[in-house]
């Protein structure tokens, strides 16, 4: 019967693909530690892939979110701004210890009163194309941010509270703000680009970065090479080109690494320990934003306090920071993480205990005592926040919560949970752009154009404007301290860690820093 | 004196025991699918937990119950569309003929010009992930095999000579095409069936494997391997007893359906 042989053999060559297949994924593994001569072919061959000419010294970037909206000022979303930190730059700039150092501008003075600041820019800062960064370019990219081009509103929330921007002699810029602040400057790291290119910047993309920007592929890369023009020439980049390849899914940016087409990857769980420490360089960190089960509250049940409080009685924070980060998270308890030392709270984490009686209670006494169903929108190519949720769904149960896990891919998450505030619940992580406490707590203001949690609430308000105001450093810390407290106590939304996370890099490369802003700087990185 | 038939004696016993597998998951599991425990992470097969836990301690050998259940459902339902769909299709065709006859089967070309899972995926994409999508997407990229398989047939026996004299003594022609016909094609269509079993087996792996099949919290093969292919070296249990589940599964169904053929086609 020759032709059932074959028929069988069909099948086992079917079968003998299926298991090649799963397992040839991650075959690089058995692969010796590569020496740094062999990471350097790697990266040719993705380069030469994307039809550029090979080049030694460039290095391919694995990022796991795709570039929503390119626009510099606007940069929206964190995933956006820690790419763009390379080509662009503001009048000051931040440094990996938080603060802030000048930029386009070498010096800047507040006035006592917190309404004045006057930058002096630098000299000799030119911009990708060649020009010199004039003061004309500097008052037309702080009138963009405040709005210029987007019918007032401003695309840098901070830039709200500018009076005045104004030109004087010897190259000076006068910025005069509506009301006194000490954090204004934190907003201007916001980046300067050529007059009039604010229409165009998407697709020009001229900053005065140590990169200059090649190309952007969406839902594929994002090509940048160094600018030799750089005016620092102490922190110029090192490398010659840097690709960062998107990839949406965890375990591919893990085979991307083994398989050598990634050089680095940012933002991976630390769950994933095991499978790179033997093979890379791997630097931990926390991820300086703030992972939440984030509550829409303007959708029942969400709008009634006591089910958002219940739901935080019925989680165990602490088992969700031991699954999803190898208890190496810290909690929060409030939009607010551990490396804002001045402002943190560590004693709110411990305000919700679990405590299934008190939550099923509560639920009762909002008028859900057999509980109720809810969705959880989870951005798909984050695994550690897909992770999280499905953990969460398990501790729901146990109060009669029934949440059904809807994952959707990222930019449909910026569009329908961030931007359109349509949806019940999703998992995620806020960034802030900068060091304040500002930053992490003013999208929290019943009409912030960031509120996308729907957080209405008066006294928040109030305090808050207060925070702002304040001159005085003691009285703001407190303001903002309190602020922190309400959205505990109101359960804005089931607050949960400060992730850890790992950025992994080929062990031929050297000097990636972390930052304590999300940031990925890519300037201080160099083949050993 | 006919040979000994080992293709069906061994797909029978492979499909009875995967079957009864997976019928167990439909009424018991040792843990519950979706339980996490902190103590059970990442714990190796034992007498406790025989398949293993995952990284979040869930029992991997009630998931792969479940998970068994959950494919062979899909892929059931995936053949019931494909092949009741395409039996009609390919048995009108076949039987009528014409410009009709033309068009649909061009069109069935068309369809099965592209991969089967390429297109379901683009369906999803628009339509969303979630079983009942993945059942109509598949099914309907199902119909033009089954409907292909069985016009050739119908096309064979349309001029033979019984179907002739039956037409001569008026049969009406349903009557032709489901008492007269339809028979004679078993043996061609079963083989069909297990090939078709396979294959929704597999894409309904593949997809969920590619992420855009079920939703994570209902445990399927595909999606079990998906979740643990980061850890494939570190904890491999997880993702070998959900692929042995589906190996096994596909290769039982697949010497049932050999060993019909081979026995039918002896018998005639």
């Amino acid at each position: 019967m020759p032709k059932l042989k074959k028929r069988a053999l069909l099948l086992l060559a079917a079968l003998a693909m299926l298991a090649v297949s799963l397992y040839g994924c991650s075959t690089g593994d058995t692969q010796p530690t590569p020496p740094a001569g062999v990471s350097d072919s790697g990266s040719e061959a993705s380069a030469a892939q994307s039809g550029e000419l090979p080049k030694g010294n460039s290095v391919t970037v694995g990022i796991a979110q795709d570039l929503s909206n390119l626009d510099p000022q606007l940069a929206a979303t964190a995933g956006v701004r820690e790419v763009l930190f390379n080509i662009f730059e503001g009048l000051v700039k931040a440094s990996p210890d938080g603060s802030l150092t000048g930029a386009v501008a070498s010096d800047y003075e507040i006035s006592a009163d917190g309404r004045t600041y006057t930058f002096t820019l630098r000299e000799g800062v030119t911009f990708h194309n060649g020009e010199a960064v004039t003061v004309e370019d500097v008052v037309y990219s702080l009138e963009r941010c405040a709005g210029s081009e987007n019918d007032g509103t401003p695309l840098v929330s901070a830039f709200s509270n500018v009076s005045r921007i104004e030109a004087v002699d010897g190259g000076r810029v006068v910025v005069e703000l509506a009301e006194p602040s000490t954090e204004f400057i934190n907003a201007l790291t916001s980046p300067v680009i050529p007059k009039d290119s604010g229409p165009t910047i998407t697709q020009t993309m001229v900053g005065t970065g140590p990169f200059r920007f090649v190309s952007y592929t969406p839902q594929d890369s994002l090509v940048m090479e160094r600018y030799d023009g750089y005016w620092n020439r102490e922190k110029a980049a090192k490398l010659d080109q840097v690709t960062f390849k998107i990839i949406p899914d965890v375990n591919s940016l893990v085979i991307g690494l083994k398989g050598e087409t990634l050089d680095m990857v940012v933002h991976l769980p630390n769950t994933l320990l095991p499978e790179v420490e033997k093979d890379f360089t791997v630097h931990q960190n926390t991820m300086n934003l703030v992972q939440a089960l984030y509550l829409n509250n303007a959708v029942e049940p969400f709008d009634d306090p006591l089910v958002r409080q219940a739901m935080y009685y019925a989680v165990n924070v602490d088992e969700i920071i031991e699954f999803v980060c190898n208890g190496a998270g810290v909690a929060t308890g409030t939009s607010m993480y551990p490396a804002q030392a001045k402002y943190f709270m560590p004693e709110l984490a411990e305000a919700y205990r679990q405590d299934v009686e008190k939550a099923r209670e509560l639920l009762a006494q909002a008028g859900y005592p057999d509980g109720f169903s809810m969705t959880i929108t989870a951005p798909s190519n984050y695994a550690q926040h897909m992770d999280t949720a499905q953990v969460l769904i398990e501790q729901l149960k146990a109060v009669g919560i029934t949440a059904e896990l809807v994952p959707v891919e990222w930019q449909t998450w910026v569009d329908d949970v961030y931007r359109g505030r349509n949806y019940q619940s999703t998992v995620c992580g806020i960034a802030a752009d900068d060091m304040t406490a500002r930053e992490m707590l003013v999208r929290y203001m019943g009409d912030n154009r960031k509120n996308f949690i729907n957080f209405q609430n008066a006294e928040y308000d109030q305090v808050m404007a207060q925070a702002m105001a304040s001159t005085d450093d003691g009285e703001q810390t407190r303001l903002y301290k309190r602020a922190q407290e309400i959205l505990n106590e109101q359960a804005a939304s089931l607050w949960i860690q400060d992730m850890c996370e790992l950025a992994v890099t080929n062990p031929a490369l050297d000097g990636f820093t972390f930052y304590r802003t999300y940031v990925i700087d890519m300037s201080t990185v160099y083949f050993k | 004196m006919r040979q000994k038939n080992w293709y069906l004696t061994i797909g029978t016993i492979l499909t009875v025991c995967m079957l009864a597998f997976t019928v167990l998951g439909l009424f018991w599991t040792p843990y519950a699918p979706s339980a996490m425990s902190a103590a059970a992470r990442s714990a190796p097969p034992s007498p406790a937990h025989l398949f293993g836990c995952d990284a979040y301690g869930r029992d991997i050998f009630s998931r792969t119950l479940e998970g068994a259940g959950s494919t062979l459902t899909i892929a059931l339902a995936v053949l019931a569309v494909g092949a009741a769909c395409g039996l009609a299709v390919g048995a009108l065709c076949g039987y009528y003929g014409g410009p009709a006859d033309a068009l649909i089967m061009r069109l069935c070309d068309a369809v099965a010009a592209f991969p089967s899972v390429l297109l379901a995926l683009v369906v999803l994409a628009l339509t969303g992930p979630g079983k009942y999508n993945v059942i109509g997407a598949l099914g309907v990229l199902f119909i033009p095999s089954f409907a292909r398989l069985v016009r050739g047939e119908f096309l064979k026996y349309r001029e033979r000579d019984f179907v002739r004299s039956a037409r001569l003594m008026g049969v009406g022609s349903l009557r032709i095409i489901f008492i007269h016909i339809l028979p004679n094609i078993w043996p061609t269509l079963l083989s069909g069936l297990a090939i078709g079993f396979n294959n929704a087996v597999l894409a309904e792996a593949s997809m969920s494997y590619l992420g855009i099949g079920v939703t994570p919290t209902e445990p399927s093969l595909g999606y079990m391997l998906k979740d643990a292919q980061g850890s494939l070296f570190t904890l491999p249990w997880c993702t070998a007893f959900p692929a042995a589940v589906v190996i096994l599964l596909i290769l039982g169904v697949g010497l049932v359906g050999e060993g019909v053929r081979e026995r039918m086609g002896v018998a005639s």
